[in-house]
Formats: structure tokens, sequence, C-alpha cells
């Protein structure tokens, strides 16, 4: 039986904070990355607590926080709601990156002859410390753990997941993915040929047809329960990466292979999110499937509006539980324009540099 | 009814030997790999002693066997050795492809050519083959290519129960059908990022590491790479082949404590060894040996300890920690100590936890400090526990011909 | 003394990054750790990490912190005294 997505905390460059709107309006910039938009930290750690926190860490926490909040087990900040009880039955992490500026602190730190090193950032910059830190928060002792597989990462914590649920181990996950960008990482990256090399509008992301991506961040987590509530988004059926294909026309095979392992075929999606990130090379991966096997298809594309980060299938996540829940396609996310009535069925597909691909399917 | 996992291959570099033959040569000598370090550089080599694998980068790039080393980090040629070891030793190559996944684990990943090049990095274009070696998936995906795994690949960290929660998802993966068989275990190279990070907590012992005596003082740093090949019993039958042990219990909690202490009930571990043994359905009179988490901490060794002596009662198994013997590999200790655990079951062994020799007068029972051979051990439980609070514990067993 | 207490507030505030606090809130004899402002053993590190850069004393041992820290003013009898203290 596939879980439920009974809550989401979204921190992302749009306004997505608050669960109980579908992105009013959309965020333009005209910048080197998406800088994900802070909300008050205060409102969700205690100042004592947040004495140790970086950026990041305070992301995870308080988007994992709004997520608990949304699915009715914590009470709101303001103290209204009861709250269920905090505690889900695990705790699941993806990060391709970690904590990025903690780990340049101490890189830089040690140009100084490797003495007078902080213990602090050495703390936070181990992958691990998002969710530990989100277990001390809500004194959670049950399974913990965090996947750090570049565009992986979010899809096997959701993968683990599923197999809690699989399992009878787990009746709610709390399950994210988040990553960060500084400026000093976004420079050393740009090297290696992964982003664009000047700012770019996000809303003509395309238009460019230059090389490298426009690069973002944000932190997403999901609670799911293997019960429907009140606040129930949509279900999640599965999810699949594939490491490398050899081939292109493989990755057509690979999708049917997934639909038909779901019980599905092509023509009962009613909405394909893809992953295009503004890289003209490897966009081209989406073109071939959006004039091929999704021809026919609603298209949704979501990468303007946050960026590319390995976790970024975390906002995707977040726009198709949306668009389940609300019956409605927000026309800036729109890539073509087919006629639908009911929405019921989504695919996203992702992939970087053709090397990490995933698949995600929900369903209403 | 769930499949049972059985380990079929094992793969093991450290500084106790560069493969498994070596390995058990060292410890059935009790020969410690703790020492000074020879390859990686920092002002605080005279300070600290290390377990550094005690062989150059250029010397581990022959023994992985690669024609094309270019954008290799240590931490990848740990592991590609490893787990090349581990492949071969279950021979992989000559079965029939089954689905097969790699489950990796590594705590900062491809470090060490980062904190050597990152000025450049930020100034020139000299390094700019390294930039994207620096993650952690770097070395995982380089395992996977050069063993052509493709069906299921990740990496996991979380801190030093890493490797431990790798092999945790593998049997949990075979066990529900998932995967045929998974490639698990961890690896980790010794960087100036870790001796710094380590450094800063003040917890580097300045001697060799003395877990569960009353004067110990902190960790040793140690290096490697360890990998498990796991397998439903029904594949690892049908390929006629020796199967090791049995992975039968598993179990991961949260301390959610602390970021870095241990609580001085051990509640984490406590939780983590019991829901192993619930997974195995053993009780924890069956137990015959404790590969310990150990690290030598003061705040470690009470809190394992106490929990021990809370799960176990009266009736507490031999227990010692090794990294006396291989240093503490980090994310890698759990797939090293997991072997170590494995091989205590073939070779009928118990083995020492070194340079012990005053009681903790917190503890009511003191470790095994010598060699124990021709013993009968049935079932092993190996302990991992990281920063965080994130404790996982494993148990194998003996199985039976 | 009375202004090494304040310049150490101060400092101790910057960095154990207490954003919440000023250094009217810290008195001088109430105790840093547990009851008092609720510091904890990494923070106990960060403080050795301040005596070193600020004020070139070395602590070898961490279990001395435990008397150091005790308070501010045992933190500034520590910097002027240190035999006094340990």
């Amino acid at each position: 039986m596939a879980p439920f997505i009974n809550g989401i905390g979204l921190i992302s460059p749009q306004q997505t904070t608050n669960p109980g709107v579908f992105l009013p309006e959309v965020m333009e910039y005209a910048v080197d990355f998406l800088r994900a938009v802070d909300p008050n930290y205060k409102a969700y750690i205690n100042p004592l607590a947040a004495r140790r926190m970086s950026r990041l860490i305070k992301m995870g926490i308080t988007s994992a926080k709004i997520a608990l909040i949304d699915a009715g087990m914590l009470p709101s900040p303001k103290g209204e709601g009861s709250g269920v009880g905090s505690s889900p039955d695990a705790i699941i992490t993806g990060t391709g990156l970690g904590s990025v500026e903690d780990t340049e602190k101490i890189l830089t730190g040690m140009n100084a002859g490797e003495q007078l090193m902080n213990p602090t950032p050495f703390i936070q910059s181990t992958y691990n410390t998002i969710s530990s830190q989100i277990a001390i928060t809500l004194k959670c002792h049950n399974y913990n753990s965090t996947y750090v597989h570049r565009s992986f990462s979010f899809e096997s914590a959701l993968q683990d997941t599923l197999l809690q649920f699989a399992e009878g181990a787990a009746m709610t996950v709390l399950v994210g993915g988040i990553d960060e960008m500084t400026d000093n990482h976004l420079q050393i990256t740009r090297r290696a040929g992964h982003w664009k090399m000047s700012p770019v509008n996000n809303l003509q992301l395309l238009s460019t047809r230059t090389f490298g991506a426009l690069a973002g961040e944000g932190a997403a987590y999901f609670l799911l329960g293997n019960q429907s509530t009140a606040s129930t988004y949509a279900t999640l059926r599965d999810v699949k990466t594939i490491y490398k294909l050899e081939k292109p026309l493989k990755l057509e095979e690979a999708i049917h292979d997934f639909l038909s392992v779901n019980n599905l075929n092509v023509n009962q999606l009613d909405v394909v999110i893809l992953g295009y990130n503004g890289d003209f090379h490897f966009d081209a991966v989406y073109d071939q499937l959006g004039s091929g096997i999704f021809n026919g298809t609603q298209q949704v594309w979501y990468k303007h509006l946050c960026g590319e980060y390995y976790t970024s299938t975390g906002f995707a996540l977040w726009l198709g539980a949306n668009i389940l829940k609300h019956q409605m396609i927000p026309a800036a996310v729109k890539f073509n324009n087919m006629p639908s009535e009911r929405l019921q069925n989504i695919l996203i597909y992702n992939q970087y540099r053709n090397i990490n691909h995933s698949l995600l399917l929900l369903s209403r | 009814m769930a499949r049972r996992v059985v380990v079929t291959g094992i793969g093991i570099l450290s500084s106790i030997g560069r493969n498994l033959p070596e390995t058990i040569d060292s410890i059935l000598q009790s020969r410690s790999g703790i020492g000074k370090l020879q390859h990686l550089d920092t002002p605080h080599k005279k300070e600290f002693p290390f377990a550094e694998v005690p062989w150059s980068n250029d010397q581990l790039v022959e023994l992985a066997q690669l024609t094309d080393s270019e954008g290799y980090s240590r931490n990848a040629l740990l592991g590609v050795i490893a787990a090349r070891e581990a492949f071969h030793h279950a021979r992989l190559p000559h079965l029939p492809p089954l689905r097969t996944g790699l489950i990796s684990a590594t705590t900062v990943g491809g470090m060490d050519r980062c904190e050597l090049y990152f000025n450049d990095f930020l100034t020139n274009d000299s390094k700019n083959i390294y930039i994207d070696v620096y993650d952690c998936a770097d070395s995982t995906e380089k395992i996977a290519d050069i063993l052509h795994i493709r069906d299921y690949v990740t990496t996991i960290s979380t801190a030093c129960s890493s490797a431990a929660n790798a092999i945790l998802l593998g049997g949990r993966m075979i066990r529900s059908g998932q995967l045929d068989r998974v490639i698990a275990g961890g690896t980790e190279a010794l960087t100036t990022f870790h001796v710094n990070g380590f450094n800063a907590l003040k917890i580097l012992d300045k001697i060799p590491c003395r877990p569960f005596d009353a004067n110990r003082n902190g960790i040793t740093l140690g290096e490697g790479a360890a990998y498990l090949v796991l397998e439903a019993e029904e594949a690892a039958r049908a390929g006629k082949r020796e199967i090791l042990a049995e992975l039968t219990g598993y179990g991961n909690a949260c301390e959610a404590f602390h970021q870095t202490a241990s609580a001085p009930d051990g509640k984490g571990a406590f939780l983590a060894m019991e829901r192993a043994l619930q997974v195995s359905g053993t009780d924890p009179s069956e137990i015959d040996y404790i590969n310990a988490h150990g690290t030598g901490t003061d705040n470690n060794d009470i809190a394992e300890g106490v929990a021990i002596e809370r799960l176990f009662g009266k009736r507490i198994p031999k227990v010692s920690s090794t990294k006396p013997l291989t240093g503490h590999m980090t994310s890698a200790a759990g797939s090293v100590e997991a072997i170590l655990s494995i091989l205590c079951l073939t070779h009928r062994l118990i083995l020492p936890n070194l340079n012990f020799t005053t009681q903790m007068p917190e503890l009511n029972f003191t470790p095994v400090t010598t060699l124990i051979r021709d013993i009968d051990v049935k079932t092993v439980l190996s302990n991992s526990f990281g920063f965080g609070g994130n404790n996982t514990s494993l148990i194998f067993k003996k199985t039976p011909i | 003394m009375e202004e090494l207490i304040e310049k150490l507030k101060e400092e101790v505030i910057h960095q154990l990054n207490l954003e919440d606090i000023s250094p009217e809130d810290i008195e001088p004899d109430s105790p840093l750790f547990g009851e008092g402002l609720g510091l904890d053993s990494i923070d106990a590190l960060e403080l050795i990490v301040l005596l070193e850069k600020n004020y070139g004393l070395k602590i070898e041992d961490p279990k001395d912190g435990k008397k150091i820290f005790h308070s501010i003013r045992t933190m500034a009898e520590y910097i002027t005294e240190p035999q006094k203290v340990c």
C-alpha cells in the first residue's frame, strides 16, 4: 500500500513556507544562484539551541517542523492545534553536500597552520547532523539515517521510507531533501562546468540556450503516513533511481517498465514533471522525452523556480503533491498546454548530467 | 516469509593488511596498525599516533589495478581495492547476473584531495579534475563503474555508524526482495580535516587508544575500507558457494541526546542492540561475542558499557573493542568490525581489546585482553555508534552447512 | 578585574553565538553551564579556543575547563592568575 503525504514543509527561493497557499505568485530573480528565502527561524528554534546551528541546519529543522505542523503532529508556533504526538517512526534525510558553509570554514581555518580550530563547524559539517538535530529537537529515538548520493540523495531517502512502510516498521516517516549553495562553492563548481558563467533571469532560463545550469538550494521535508488524514495531499507510489544509462533509448524503456510495474501506462499520466535546469546540453534528454514518450502529456517544469541542486526533487514532489491536492497547475510551471480534467497520476523525472536519473510516481 | 541474508564475500584493507589474508594474519598475531603517520602531512603528526594504511597513493593505484587513475581520491582508491576483493572473493564475476546493488558509506568522501587543492579551486583552474571528487558519492560511483553495478547505487553517511547502516540497508533490501545481492561497506581516507576536527573536540589520545580502560583518553584515527557481499540465501545456495555467515539482525536507533556526547545511561546503544536482537529473534543469552564500538573516549565507553550491562544483565558475553588493532576508521568502522566479527565465527576466535590495563570503576565487566583461539562462536553482535546519536547494531550467525 | 569581566562577557556571547543574550543578562558569578546559561561540553571547547586565541592561554586537559569556566569571574581570575584557579 502506498503511503500518504500528510504534511509538507518547504523552504525555497519561492514563497513556499505557508502550506496553506500554493504558489500565489512567482519570484523573479536575475542572480548567480537562486537563494532560498529564509523564514523567521526564531519562531521554530529556541535561541539557545540555535546558537550552534548554521543556516542549513536551521533550514532543515524549520522545514521539518513546518511539515509536522502541517500534518497536525506538532502545534503551530502560535500554539494552535494540539499536535497528536511529535515523534515519527523514522527520520530520513537526503543531502548531496551537507553543510557547505561549515566545511568551508574548516578548510579556510586550516590555512592558519591547523591551530585554534573551533569544534562547532566540524560537528555541523557531518552530513548526518541535520537528521540527528531534528531527532534531538523532537526527542525522537526511532530509526534515523542520511543519504548523500548526489541527485540520488533524496530519492534514496524516499526509497528507504517506502521500505519502512512495506516492512510494516513505520506508521509515519519524516523524510526530507536539503542542500545549500554558497558563493565559494558556486565559484568552485563553476570551474567544473556545472553552472552558467553569469547571472540569468530565472523565468527566462531556457531562452538563453547556454551550457551550465542555474544553481539553487532548498529544504523540503514530508510527513508520510500509512493513513490518510484531513491534510493528505497525495500518495507516493514508487521511486526508482537509475544509474548511468548506456543508450538513450533505454530511458524510454525504463520509464515504461517503471509505469507498468505500477500498473500504469503513459496515457494514464496526467502530468509529467521534468527537471529542465537550463543546461542546454543536458536538457536535450528532456526534449527527447517531450517529443517522444511524453508527446501527448501535460509537461511541467520547476527548476526555474528553485534552481538546480542535488535534492531539487524535494521541490518537485512538493509541486506534484500540491497539483494533486489543489487540482490545479499554476501557469508558471506549464511547459506545454494540454487539456486536463481530473488530475490523478503524476510522474516526476529528473536527471543530473545524464548520470543520475530518477522517477517518482504519485497519485491522488 | 522474508528471505534470509547471507555473507558470501569479504574485502578489507586497513592499517593491518592490504587484503583478507594479511588481515587474518595480523589478527592471529594481535598486530596493531597504530603508529606514526608516513603519508598524511599535518603538524599534528608528532602529537598523536594514527592507524594509517601504510601505502602511498601511487602504491594504492597499483593495488587497485587501475589503468587510468586520474581524478581518484585516496578515499576512492581504498574503496575500489576493498570492494573489488569482496567481489572476487564471492566469485561474482563468474556468476549469472542477479539484481545487484552497491551501498557504500563514507563521512568526508574525497576530502583528502579537496583539502589539498581547496585554495587552487578558489583561485585557478589547475586542479579542476578534483572538484567533483570532493563529495561522498564520487568513490561510490567509481566502485560501481569498475564492478559494473547498475541496479541500485547509493551512499550513506551517518558519521561513525555509516558502514553499519550500509549493511543494514543491504540486508533490508535483500530481505524484502528488492535486490538479490548487495555489496555493502564503507571507505575512509585519513584527512587533515578529520585530524583537526577530532582534535578540536579534544578526543584524540596522545598514545594508542585504550578502550574500556579507566585511564582511556580518546580515540586513535585510522583509515581503510571494507565491503561485504550480501546475498539472498537461495541465490548463494543455487551458486553452491561458501556461506561465511548469516546477517540475522540489525537495529538502528537515534539517541537524540546531544550533538556529540552519548547519554550517560547509554539509551541509544541500548535501543540499537535491543532492536537488533528483536529483528534477529535472538535471546541476549545466545550472543557469544560483542565487538563493541569502544572508541576509547571517556563518554562512549561508559555509555556503551552501561547499555551492555543493562541489556545482558549478569550474563555478559565476551566483549572487546578492536579499535586498538585498526584505529577508529570512522565511516568504515562498521564494515571493518562486521568483518572482524564474522572472522570470529569462521575462524573460531575472540579478538582482544589491546592496550587494556585498568578496570573502569563504573563497569562490572572486563574486556577480553588476549586472543582466544579454538572457541565455539555461533552468534556475534557488532556495535557502531556515530555523532548525533546515530547508533546501529548488527548480528551475524554461523550458518549450518 | 571588572573591566575584564565586561570584556569577557562580550567575547563569550560572540564566541558562542548567544544571539539573544546581552552582557547585562550574565551575572559574573552565576554558573555558565547547567542551570545557568545552559552551556554544554562543546561550548567548553569553544571557550578553550577563545582563551588561547585572545589571551594566549593553552588548556591542555579539557577537564580543567570545569573549574575555569564555572563563571565569568572564574574565567577572569584564570586569565589574571592561572595558578589560583587550577
